[in-house]
Order: C-alpha cells, then sequence, then structure tokens
C-alpha cells in the first residue's frame, strides 16, 4: 500500500510540476524534504534518550506493569496477540496518557518503546502485526485534551475564547479513534490483509513441517 | 469560570512533565531500583532509535515536499470541492484537511494563515482549529513508529490511518456546525 502511496505522490508531483511549469521546485523541495527528515530524526536523539532513561526506571520498579495490569480489560479485547502483562501493554499506555496530556515530546519514545515490544511478540521482521497496525491506528487519530499548539496561535491571533475549541477537538479526535480502532479491527479480517498476518503465516508453516 | 479553567490547564501542562521525571524515579528508589544506572541503560537506544528512523523520515517527507511544491494541492481541492459543498465545510478549509495527514507543520502553516485571516472567532478559524488537533500527522507517525522496528510492509496501516483521518474531520464540520454554526 506504502509503496503505491508513495509512488503516487512523487510521479503526480511531477506531471503536475511539469503543467504548472514548477518542476524545478520539485527538485528543491525533495532536497529539502530529505534535509527535514534528518533534522528531525537527529534532533529525537535527546527526548528519546531522556524518556527511554526514565522509562526504563519505570519497567525495573514494577511501574509499567502495574500500569498493562489497571487497563487489562481495554487491553485483552483489542491486542489479542500481546499477553496482558506484557511490557507493551504498558508502553502503551504511557504513549496513550502522553498524547491526552499533549505531550508529544514524551509520547513519541513511549510509542517506540511500544512498537520495539510489540516487534518482539512479531514474527516477522519487516512485516505489520495486527497489534502494530491497530496501536498505530490509534496514534494517527490521537486524542489530545489539551491541543496546546492551536491554543497557541489563537491566543497570538487576538481571540477572546482560545480554548473555545477544547471540546470540539476532543469529540473529533475522539470519533476518529473509534473510527481508526474499528476500521483496523475490520480490515485484519478481510482476506487481503489476513494472507499477509505475519501470525497466521508462521502458524501455516509450523502446520505443513 | 473560564478564567479557573485556563489556569487548571496551564498549570496541568506545566507540571506534567517536571513531576513524571521526579515521580518516577523516587517511586524506583523506593523500590530499590539504582535509578542513575537504569536510567543511563535504558537512554543508550536513544541514539539507536532516532538513527534508524532516517531512511523511514526521509521517504516520507521528501515525497510529500515534491507533492506539495508541484501545485498538486490545487488539483485535489478542485476534484474534491463537489464533495465538501454537499457535507456543508467551507471551501477554504480543505487544503488544511488534505494536508492534515501529510505534514503537520504544513497543517499548521494553513490553519494559522486562516485564523489570521478571517479571525480566531469565526466559523472558519473554529473548524480549522479542530481540525489541526483532530487527528495525528499520519504519514509521519507511520514512518516515525514502523521505522523504529524496521517495519516495510504495513499492510492496513496506511488505510487505517487514512480512514480515521477522513473521520475525524468530517467529526470536525459536524460539531463544529452544531456548536459553532
Amino acid at each position: 500500500m506504502l509503496n503505491y502511496v508513495w509512488l503516487g505522490l512523487i510521479v503526480i508531483a511531477l506531471i503536475t510540476a511539469a503543467i504548472n511549469g514548477k518542476v524545478p521546485d520539485v527538485g528543491t523541495a525533495a532536497i529539502a524534504g530529505a534535509k527535514t527528515g534528518v533534522d528531525i530524526s537527529l534532533g529525537l536523539i535527546g527526548i528519546m534518550a531522556l524518556w527511554l532513561g526514565i522509562m526504563r526506571i519505570a519497567q525495573e520498579a514494577g511501574l509499567i506493569n502495574i500500569l498493562a495490569r489497571a487497563i487489562k480489560p481495554i487491553t485483552k479485547r483489542l491486542f489479542k496477540e500481546i499477553p496482558h502483562d506484557h511490557p507493551a501493554i504498558g508502553a502503551m499506555i504511557l504513549n496513550i496518557s502522553a498524547n491526552w496530556l499533549g505531550l508529544g515530546n514524551a509520547a513519541t519514545p513511549f510509542g517506540i518503546k511500544a512498537m520495539e515490544e510489540m516487534q518482539k511478540l512479531n514474527k516477522s521482521d519487516d512485516t505489520a502485526s495486527n497489534s502494530q497496525v491497530l496501536f498505530l491506528a490509534i496514534n494517527t487519530a490521537s486524542i489530545t485534551l489539551i491541543p496546546a499548539t492551536v491554543i497557541g496561535v489563537r491566543v497570538s491571533a487576538g481571540s477572546n475564547d482560545p480554548f473555545a475549541i477544547i471540546g470540539t477537538t476532543i469529540f473529533a479526535s475522539a470519533s476518529a479513534t473509534v473510527v481508526g480502532v474499528s476500521v483496523a479491527l475490520l480490515l485484519q479480517k478481510l482476506p487481503v490483509f489476513k494472507k499477509t498476518d505475519p501470525a497466521l503465516q508462521a502458524n501455516s508453516e509450523q502446520e505443513s513441517a | 469560570m473560564s478564567e479557573i479553567f485556563r489556569e487548571s490547564i496551564k498549570t496541568l501542562s506545566d507540571w506534567a512533565i517536571p513531576l513524571l521525571l521526579v515521580v518516577i524515579p523516587l517511586l524506583a528508589h523506593f523500590k530499590k531500583v539504582k535509578v542513575y544506572e537504569t536510567f543511563v541503560e535504558g537512554a543508550k537506544e536513544g541514539f539507536d532509535v532516532a538513527v534508524r528512523i532516517i531512511p523511514y523520515l526521509v521517504a516520507i517527507l521528501a515525497a510529500i515536499a515534491m507533492f506539495r511544491a508541484s501545485g498538486a494541492m490545487n488539483l485535489f481541492v478542485t476534484a474534491l470541492s463537489p464533495v465538501t459543498e454537499l457535507i456543508g465545510m467551507p471551501a477554504e478549509i480543505l487544503p488544511a484537511a488534505i494536508m492534515r495527514p501529510l505534514s503537520g507543520s504544513g497543517t499548521l502553516g494553513i490553519v494559522t494563515e486562516l485564523i489570521n485571516t478571517h479571525g480566531a472567532d469565526s466559523f472558519i478559524g473554529y473548524l480549522a482549529s479542530t481540525i489541526y488537533g483532530s487527528t495525528e500527522t499520519t504519514f509521519y507517525v507511520l514512518a516515525v513508529y514502523f521505522g523504529a522496528v524496521g517495519i516495510k510492509k504495513t499492510r492496513h496501516a496506511v488505510p487505517a490511518g487514512l480512514i480515521a483521518d477522513t473521520a475525524g474531520i468530517l467529526a470536525a464540520v459536524f460539531i463544529c456546525r452544531l456548536v459553532f454554526g
């Protein structure tokens, strides 16, 4: 899927640019985009190190397991592949709570940790498991209780009520989350995606062997 | 009332990170964890993870930058405008909605411009603000999270993410018309 999206973006870009006479701009933009990618990644090093350090402390102290157990009723339904006391669940909860509080910087390292823990359970090196796709869907929808950035923009634009959009934002992002989770759970049942499910593939290999 | 609300939100934002940074090690210390050594062990992974993400992020961001620079956005806006009229979304909002899954900074740019042009407390201002907060940047999240663990075959992640984004934007239009319309 990403193959088509990626190819589609760059092919449409070139064709449109040719029509609009913007071909040189597209070349410059590609190089600038590549540089942004590196800048963002390298900029993450410090934040990653800080939160992964804290995360390890929380894990050693058993705090992650406590969190995982607290939310077990929900996670055992959604993430069937993951044992309920697995560290992946704890990392997910930290990620989701950080997102709720609008702490994007902290949410990313926790989310990556959760992905790494789920990867330990994944039978494939390069194919996403159902749990990983579901977790990604939750994160792309991402409920935020305090959309700090846009509140900042509203304040500087002289809004009389910069916080007026908190309620509507929570409603919109909660709707996106519900739909994202439902769609991820539905799509994983479609034959085309079931065929590539790493968990099922490993099983069928064992059966035939 | 709104003053109290504003103050408590600000206090929560100010305190959340420092509190987490202190409370977790403190609790761990009482549980006999060697906090400094454990921190350093965990933090070591930070560099590797950040470097591992680079190729994925470069691939996505270069493609999106090319797409934006070509003016292809206008094509999409033209193609989709009959649909948005039907659901009662002002035409001015459409670029922000299309940009939302592709680029966070791009969307913020469009939203800021809309707020400055139409006013933060106009319907368009409210809707643009809500759309910005309604979803995350799907392709960025995909590149970072799957990149960190080397997942290349994303299966149903792209359709699920994009359908969630669409739902978020439709929900934003619905609720803003209800509350501010």
